[in-house]
Formats: C-alpha cells, sequence, structure tokens
C-alpha cells in the first residue's frame, strides 16, 4: 500500500494505492490518473520565464504544454535558459518547439508586445 | 592640505562641519559608513530634549538648552521636520513625585520652563495615559525631529559651502608630523592643522592614535518598537517615564512622520551589536504599558537598535587632547546628543578652534538648503503645476508612504548622494511603511542601478556587503559565484 | 472634477471581476483605477500553474488567468487607468488619484475597492537578531525573480509554509538556490497539501513542523539562521535548536488586508481584518463595496474572482437603487471559526447565501453548524478542516426566510 498527496487541485486528497494500482482516498477520477501516473512515471507542467531577444533584461513567461517526466524538469529549465524569444510574444504560441526531443513544446503564458 | 579634518559624519561631525563651512577653511570630513548619519545618529529616539534633565552646571546641561534654542532656525534654513510638541515626564507613584519634583527644580537650575500638571491636567493633554498617574512635569520646548535628513540636510548644506566629504573611508590611523597632522585612512593620507574627533563609539580608538586616553567609551543599546500611523490623535506629545540612572527611560513618541516611536531599552553591549532580543523588547513594552494606556503593538512595522556612547565621565568629553590643543576630541555625545549638536559645534568652534586658528567669516556663505520637494504636502495646483514640469513627480514608487519617483530622483541630485536603498528610505520615506519596502525595494533598485549605470548586483541595501541581487536569472550560473 | 457612476480602485482579479459584472448588469459610466503598469495585479508575478479549476476547469498561469479577464474588459470596453495612484478617498467618495496627466479629483456614486493585501513582514513579527539585508518577503523575492530576473538567493530558508512561500521554493530551487529548509511555527502546514507535495517533496526539500527563527545572525547580509523548536504555546523549547548556514531568509508568514486608504470613510473592520461587509459585499458605508484579498485573504483566485462579481452584482443594485434593506442580521464566528464573511444580512431579496471563513485551529470529524438565532438552518459534515482553506456553505433561504437578530457558525467536534 502507498500513499500519495493528490496534487491535480487544491482540494489535496490523500489517495492510497494497493499493490494492484487500485486508487482509493480521491474524491474524483482525475485522482486516480494522477496516483497511477505518479507511481509508474511521474510528471509535471514547468512554468518558468525566458529572456526576449534584444530587449535587455525584458522576460516573458512560458509553461510546458504537456507535463514532462519530474526528473527532466532541470534539464528543460537549462535549455530555455539557454534560448531567446522574439518579441512580439502571444499567449499560447509556441516559445521551443519540441524541447529536447520530450515531445513537448514551451508556450508562452505572457504578452509582450 | 587642509585646516581641518572631522572623523565621523554623524550628527556632531555634519554640525561641526556646517558651521565651520561659514569660515574661510579647507574642511574634510571622513566617514566610514556609505552615508552620513548612518549609525547612532539614525537609530535614536528622534527627540529635541527641552532640558530639564541633566545634572545643573554639566556640559549636557549648558549645551543641550542652548542646542534647543537654534532647531527653530536650523530646520527652516535645512528644510527639516521638526515639531515642538512637548514633552511630559510621568510620575506612577506617588512615592516618586519628590523625583518629579527634583527634576523641575532642575528644570529651573538649567532654565528650563516646566510645570508640574495634576493628574486631571495630564489626562486632558493626554487622555490615553495611565491610570495610574499621579503627577506630570510638562515641558513645552521639547519637540520632535526628522534625525535622518537633519543629518543629511545639515552636510548638504555644509557641501554646499565648500566643505568635502569622504564617504566610505576609514581612519586607521593619526599622528604628529612637525605642525601638522597626518591622518591615514584605508585609501589616501591627509596632512591637516587640526583634527576634530567626532567618531561616535569609536572616539575612544580615535583619541588613541594622538596619546594615552583618561576616558572610556562604553556601548549601550536601546531598542525600539516602531508603529505604523494609525491614529493621528492617540497621543500628543513625548511621553518619559521617570529618568533611572542608565537613561532617560522608556518613552513614547509620536515621529514628524505619524508613526509612534517606543522605546529604548538601555543595556551594555558591543560596539556593532544592532541585534533585537526578545526579552529586552518584551520589557520596553511592559514599561510603555505601564505609563500609556491601549498601545497598539499589533501595528508595529519595525524593531531596531541604536547604540549610544556612553562615556565612562558622566559628561560630554569636549576638550583638546591632554598632549595637542590641535587634536580636539568631542567624544561621548550620548543622548541629550541631537539637541546638542548646534551647541556643541559653537562650543567647539568659540571656545576651542578659534583660539587656536584665525576665522575669517566667508562673504557668500549660504545657509539654506534648497528646498524640497514634499509632494503629500503641495495643494493639488501646486502639484499638478510640478507634474507639468516633471512627470517624475506623478510616479508613485511607494504606495504606502506615497513617495513619488521625482523625490527620489531629487535626493539623487544633490551633494550627499544616496547610495544605498536605505540612504533612499532615509531621504523619501521610500519603504518606511507597513509593508516594509515589500512592494517597492525591486523598483528603488532598479531607480539606483539606472542612476549610478551600475549592474543591479553591486546595489546593497546598507552597509558594504549587504547587496541584494547575487545574479541574472537565465544566465546559467556564470554570474553565479 | 470627474464624475463617474462606478469607480473600481484595483485592477486585479476582484476589480476586473466587479467591473465585467457591473457592465453585464447595465452599469456603463465605470472607471478602474490600478497603481501598475498592467492590469491583473500580483497575478502578473504568479507565473506558476493552477489557477482557474473553479471557473475555468482547466490549469492557468497567473498571467494567462489574468489574461482572459483583461480580454473581457478591453472587449466590453470598461474604461481603465494604469499607473494611477490614489493618493486619498474622502467622505462622499471624492478620490484623488495621479499619473501622468497630474493630480485629479473623481467623484463616484458608488466604489468598490479591491485593493488586495500585503504582506507580514519581518517587523510584523517581531523577528529577533540582527537587520541584515538578505530577508524578504516571499512576494517581495517572487517579484525580483520573474519580473526583474534578478536571483537574490543563493542559500534560502523560508519561514511559513503558506502557499506562497512554498512556491517560491520551487521556483527558486528551479532558478539555481539551494532551499535548505521550510520552518513552521504551527504543527502543522499553512500550505495546500499539493503545494507540500510538487513544491516541497518534489525537490526534497525538508519541512520543520513546531519550529521558528530564534535569531537572525549577520552583520551586512545574512549569514545564518538559528531556528527553534516551540511548545504547543508557541514558546522556545531550550536546546532544541538548528542552525542554518544561510543568505536569504523568505518569510511567508501571512498576508494582511491592506485597507488603510479606507480610514477617512469610517468603516468598521471584521476580525479577518478587512471591512465587514453585507452579503453583497457592500461595507457599512453606504454605497462603499469590497471585494477580494482587502476583505479577507482568499486561498485560491477563483473565489477572488467570484467575491467581485458578487461586488459588482450588489454595487450596480445599489446604483439601479433596488437595494431594499428589510433584514437586520449580524453573522458571528464562534468557537473555533476565525472569521466570517459576510458579517451582516440586510437584504431578504437575496435567497443564496454564501458563508466564507476559516478555522482557527486544525479539527477533524465535525459538523459546522449554522444558527439563525438559535435555530439549525444548516449542519455540514467535514472530515477535517484547515485554517489554510477557506470553507464555504452555501444556504438557500427560499422555504425558511431568515429572521432578524444573529446568525453563528460553529464548529462541534463529534463524538
Amino acid at each position: 500500500m502507498k500513499e500519495l498527496t493528490c496534487i491535480v487541485c487544491p482540494r489535496g486528497c490523500h489517495l492510497y494505492i494497493d499493490d494492484n494500482l487500485k486508487v482509493s482516498g480521491n474524491f474524483c477520477k482525475r485522482g486516480e490518473t494522477y496516483a497511477i501516473e505518479e507511481l509508474t512515471h511521474p510528471s509535471r507542467i514547468l512554468t518558468t520565464t525566458m529572456r526576449i531577444e534584444n530587449r535587455n533584461s525584458k522576460l516573458v513567461c512560458v509553461k510546458t504544454n504537456k507535463k514532462i517526466p519530474k526528473e527532466k524538469m532541470l534539464d528543460v529549465m537549462n535549455e530555455i535558459n539557454n534560448q531567446t524569444a522574439k518579441a512580439p510574444c502571444k499567449i499560447g504560441d509556441t516559445a521551443i518547439e519540441n524541447i529536447l526531443g520530450l515531445g513537448v513544446d514551451i508556450i508562452f503564458t505572457s504578452e509582450v508586445d | 592640505m587642509q585646516d581641518i579634518i572631522i572623523v565621523g559624519g554623524g550628527i556632531i561631525g555634519v554640525m561641526i562641519a556646517r558651521k565651520l563651512s561659514q569660515y574661510d577653511l579647507n574642511v574634510l570630513l571622513i566617514e566610514k559608513e556609505n552615508d552620513v548619519g548612518n549609525v547612532t545618529s539614525m537609530a535614536n529616539s528622534a527627540i529635541i530634549h527641552s532640558g530639564y534633565d541633566p545634572i545643573p552646571g554639566t556640559l549636557k546641561a549648558k549645551l543641550n538648552v542652548l542646542g534647543n534654542k537654534q532647531f527653530d532656525l536650523i530646520c527652516k534654513q535645512l528644510d527639516v521636520d521638526f515639531k515642538r510638541i512637548g514633552t511630559i515626564t510621568v510620575c506612577l507613584d506617588e512615592n516618586d513625585v519628590f523625583k518629579l519634583e527634583a527634576l523641575k527644580n532642575r528644570a529651573s537650575e538649567n532654565n528650563v520652563e516646566a510645570f508640574l500638571l495634576s493628574k486631571e491636567e495630564l489626562l486632558k493633554l493626554e487622555p490615553n495615559l495611565s491610570d495610574n498617574v499621579v503627577k506630570g512635569l510638562f515641558c513645552p520646548s521639547g519637540g520632535i525631529i526628522d534625525p535622518f535628513n537633519l543629518c543629511v540636510h545639515c552636510m548638504e548644506n555644509a557641501c554646499e559651502n565648500g566643505v568635502k566629504l569622504h564617504l566610505n573611508e576609514e581612519v586607521i590611523n593619526i599622528s604628529k608630523d612637525g605642525e601638522l597632522f597626518s591622518v591615514v585612512t584605508n585609501k589616501d593620507s591627509y596632512k591637516c592643522k587640526i583634527v576634530i574627533n567626532a567618531a561616535g563609539y569609536n572616539a575612544d580608538k580615535i583619541a588613541s592614535f594622538i596619546e594615552k586616553i583618561d576616558f572610556d567609551i562604553i556601548p549601550r543599546k536601546g531598542e525600539y518598537f516602531v508603529l505604523d500611523h494609525f491614529d493621528d490623535s492617540f497621543l500628543n506629545h513625548v511621553i518619559f517615564t521617570l529618568p533611572t540612572n542608565k537613561g532617560k527611560g522608556v518613552l513614547i513618541s509620536k515621529t514628524t512622520s505619524n508613526n509612534y516611536i517606543i522605546g529604548p531599552s538601555s543595556e551594555i553591549c558591543l560596539k556593532d551589536d544592532y541585534s533585537c532580543d526578545k526579552l529586552t523588547l518584551d520589557s520596553v513594552k511592559i514599561s510603555a504599558s505601564k505609563m500609556f494606556k491601549n498601545i497598539p503593538f499589533n501595528q508595529t512595522i519595525r524593531t531596531f537598535a541604536g547604540i549610544r556612547a556612553t562615556p565612562s565621565t558622566h559628561d560630554f568629553i569636549i576638550e583638546p587632547a591632554k598632549s595637542d590643543k590641535y587634536f580636539i576630541n568631542v567624544a561621548g555625545i550620548e543622548s541629550p546628543g541631537l539637541v546638542s549638536s548646534p551647541a556643541i559645534a559653537d562650543y567647539v568652534i568659540d571656545n576651542l578652534i578659534s583660539p587656536i586658528l584665525v576665522l575669517k567669516k566667508k562673504k557668500n556663505y549660504n545657509p539654506n538648503v534648497r528646498k524640497y520637494v514634499h509632494f503629500l504636502k503641495l495643494s493639488l495646483d501646486e502639484q499638478n503645476e510640478l507634474i507639468k514640469k516633471d512627470k517624475d513627480f506623478s510616479k508613485i514608487i511607494c504606495n504606502c508612504e506615497k513617495v513619488t519617483l521625482g523625490e527620489v530622483k531629487d535626493v539623487l541630485n544633490r551633494y550627499v548622494k544616496p547610495q544605498t536603498i536605505k540612504a533612499i528610505k532615509k531621504r523619501t520615506r521610500a519603504g518606511f511603511g507597513k509593508c516594509q519596502s515589500g512592494f517597492c525595494q525591486a523598483n528603488v533598485l532598479d531607480i539606483l542601478a539606472n542612476y549610478y549605470h551600475v549592474s543591479p548586483l553591486e546595489i546593497l541595501y546598507d552597509k558594504n556587503g549587504s547587496n541584494i541581487i547575487y545574479s541574472l536569472t537565465k544566465n546559467n550560473g556564470d554570474k553565479n559565484d | 472634477m470627474i464624475n463617474k457612476d462606478l469607480v473600481i480602485i484595483g485592477g486585479g482579479s476582484a476589480g476586473l471581476a466587479a467591473a465585467i459584472k457591473a457592465r453585464q448588469e447595465g452599469i456603463k459610466d465605470i472607471l478602474i483605477i490600478e497603481k501598475d503598469g498592467n492590469l491583473g495585479g500580483i497575478l502578473n508575478q504568479c507565473i506558476h500553474n493552477g489557477f482557474g479549476l473553479e471557473i475555468f476547469n482547466e490549469e492557468l498561469t497567473g498571467p494567462e488567468y489574468a489574461y482572459r479577464f483583461k480580454q473581457i474588459v478591453k472587449d466590453k470596453k470598461i474604461e481603465y487607468l494604469l499607473n494611477t495612484s490614489i493618493l486619498s478617498l474622502d467622505k462622499g467618495f471624492f478620490i484623488k488619484y495621479i499619473n501622468e496627466s497630474g493630480v485629479s479629483i473623481c467623484h463616484a456614486k458608488c466604489i468598490i475597492f479591491a485593493g488586495g493585501c500585503y504582506e507580514k513582514n519581518a517587523g510584523a513579527i517581531n523577528l529577533m537578531g540582527d537587520r541584515p539585508s538578505g530577508i524578504f518577503t516571499a512576494g517581495c523575492a517572487q517579484k525580483y525573480i520573474n519580473i526583474k530576473g534578478y536571483m537574490p538567493a543563493k542559500k534560502v530558508v523560508i519561514l511559513g509554509s503558506g502557499d506562497i512561500g512554498l512556491i517560491t521554493a520551487r521556483r527558486m530551487t528551479l532558478e539555481g538556490a539551494n532551499v535548505l529548509a521550510v520552518l513552521e511555527i504551527m504543527p502543522y502546514s499553512n500550505g495546500l497539501n499539493r503545494n507540500i507535495k510538487q513544491c516541497l517533496d518534489d525537490f526534497n526539500i525538508p519541512l520543520y513542523l513546531s519550529y521558528t527563527v530564534k535569531k537572525v545572525i549577520g552583520k551586512s547580509r545574512l549569514e545564518k539562521i538559528i531556528a527553534g523548536k516551540v511548545d504547543e504555546n508557541l514558546n522556545f523549547i531550550d536546546g532544541e535548536e538548528i542552525e542554518f548556514d544561510c543568505d536569504t531568509l523568505l518569510l511567508s508568514v501571512g498576508l494582511v488586508p491592506n485597507i488603510s486608504i479606507l480610514n477617512n470613510l469610517g468603516i468598521e473592520v471584521s476580525s479577518a481584518k478587512g471591512p465587514k461587509v453585507d452579503e453583497i459585499m457592500q461595507t457599512n458605508v453606504s454605497g462603499l463595496f469590497a471585494a477580494g484579498n482587502c476583505v479577507h485573504v482568499h486561498d485560491l483566485v477563483d473565489f477572488v474572482t467570484n467575491e467581485g462579481y458578487l461586488a459588482g452584482f450588489g454595487a450596480a443594485l445599489y446604483l439601479k437603487n433596488q437595494l431594499k434593506e428589510d433584514l437586520n442580521i449580524d453573522v458571528v464566528a464562534r468557537n473555533n471559526v476565525s472569521y466570517v464573511v459576510p458579517n451582516k444580512i440586510k437584504y431578504s431579496s437575496n435567497k443564496e447565501l454564501e458563508f466564507k471563513f476559516r478555522v482557527k485551529k486544525p479539527c477533524k470529524n465535525v459538523d459546522i453548524i449554522i444558527k439563525n438565532n438559535d435555530k439549525i438552518i444548516k449542519k455540514v459534515y467535514k472530515l477535517a478542516l484547515l485554517p489554510s482553506q477557506m470553507e464555504n456553505i452555501k444556504i438557500n433561504t427560499t422555504n425558511s426566510p431568515l429572521k432578524d437578530g444573529m446568525i453563528t457558525i460553529d464548529i462541534e467536534t463529534r463524538a
């Protein structure tokens, strides 16, 4: 039996997962999906900032458009830090395609004219 | 070559510098900190005492009373906030009334106006005084002042009149070389005819460069609470407890910025110990609550400690070195040092300098500083006039205290330039409010970096080494370490 | 002087929602006054995700959440002023504000105050020891990192396990800092469980419960923190100390409604430290409404938005003269309830009421009991309640109208 805190929503359910990956303690279906994923291949959305080309120190906010493996977070951070974005930036537009070959894009989450 | 070098840019050093600046002299003031008035002169009760308390006949008594009378003019010339709100010393025990009466007698001997007031009279003046109050001594000439800008504006005026100021420079040795002193600092060395030692609690160290001294300076720490603005009528005067042998005791007062200050404690400490301690502050709380009701300590925005330079002689030490009349010690200036400072400067010049140096008044001496902008105090039309000329006055930098960018830039473009976030705070009140710079510090940091054309990594909070930023993000460690 | 029907002070999540709702309810003449250069308030520096689950059923970052409301405000052509600070707010609703065009006075028929909150700082919690640089509120550090792109820290201790502290711990770790510990004076965390998990556990950052800062050491920059363990009365236990060599102390020790600008108006203040409000977010000053973190500190922005909607709705009723005050009920938080919003019920026409509150101490296996003059009108069982989580209880009064007097909220533990 394993125990987990669900991070899907602010409710933060306390989940119990038995050896057959049967989940209990979850308030909603998403908790079950999370628990199984967390035990088999934990992954997270990464949010950070990125410098903008030729804009001195100006930053734009970005995130991964899908969850990335938890253990890849610092590698992805490094890669984002190595690159610069081109203004103008629109929310949802792609900043970096298929980062580190993970099949995940980095997209803008704030607007810069 | 300098005529006079002043060691120390606290209130004593800057007052002497300003008074000397009316004469045709080469004067240099050397200060080890990155701002004037950044040690004891910054962290005190900010009271202009009336002079009822010092023992008659002492320098403290004489100079306090003489100093007090000068503040209306000085604060007008230097554009510094000052209000004679009067002080009340309260007696909380029938058995102590004789002490209060003794103080009244001292006041008369010192020529200070003072009135013994009954409980009823006191409560009329201060409805929040404790129910235990039996009697009080009211001294109308006592007041409150903005000690930060007093030091800064005083030095600015001295500089405008020709005094040179070296900040970030520490005197490491002084020796006599024939007729002249050789003052060695961590950066340079200078020759001069006269040294004035106004080095605060380091005055013993500076004096010892010249001779073996027979006084000690004992650092004595005082811890305080500062409360936010909450109700301007909560308190109308400075309220003191009866003095003890350790000092004037705990007071509660309004400040010129309508905050409230409560303290100080009084404990012997190390020279650079500015730490606050819960037990000490709790005792301040208890003492203050005994004399004043309903003090809202939950409105505390800051606690701080200041260090007094207590002399072993129990009186100000204002005299030449025993072996050399050209080396003048102004040491042990504990309370009432702030109020005495203009009179101390007069005393030094009239009694100690004028007999040994020809003093000739300058023709073009100007005692006034260029007017400061207090944006909030202007009328609507004046505010709009100013904004029309300079848009920076329309940008509020600090929302708690409503400080404009224009005011920050004004203090940056003066003789005694603020180099740190703290120096901006002292001058303009940006960061002084209830958020304690949580919202505005990052913006003030950028203003300083832009003004001095340096990286934000260089900007200091206060003392050297108090940098705020370690690196830029996204640099992948380039600038880390 | 300018005249406006409705002035909204603060263009953050509460203010934007209020403006949108008031416009939907037919109020044309609206002005939003925002001190920053961008609408959205503090959301703009909260670049992490997790916003919007209640309202949009998806996880957005702060700037994305704010953007959706900014767009609606722009689409609806609601007037707003940026880089505009309020200088004073006087009786009769004269608002003096300042921006590039100068100092202006605006008279409003109705005001919604949505000024947010500020963070408790070292002074407010009487932090003991030296006064070096390197002590920041978490939000201040967040601004340095996320907005300015400056790293103010290498080795960090965080005091307080509130959500902002936890989120900043993760953010600092991702940007290369070493977060040594999070200290929490209470025996339980003040942050959401999910944030403990994804901000601390994911990065192996230890959480020390019942620990707080005993002494700060450092002459210029912070050098060391001495943390001490506290007993159940929050007094230090002798000998139970841990020293951390660190250059940064982040304070995440609570938020306080920022209402000093309302001082001249004579508002009554609740135990949540914000203005007392009725069920449509009107304060005791007729025509002055308030919403969001300036009323009580929320843990989810979605709830702030809803409160903004409610205030916008109320202000519209006020301006349309459709408020008929026919009830006089005080809402009182009792025993383990630290505060409740609203504080007054005045209008029988509102059939749907929502009570928002927090408990003082964590409790388990309890009933939340809402009474109107000793008559139970709602009883809700809860497995557990935490001070860090705001509770909402909705009641519908259609079938049992409320009576003048009191509404009380009690927490009773089940045997």
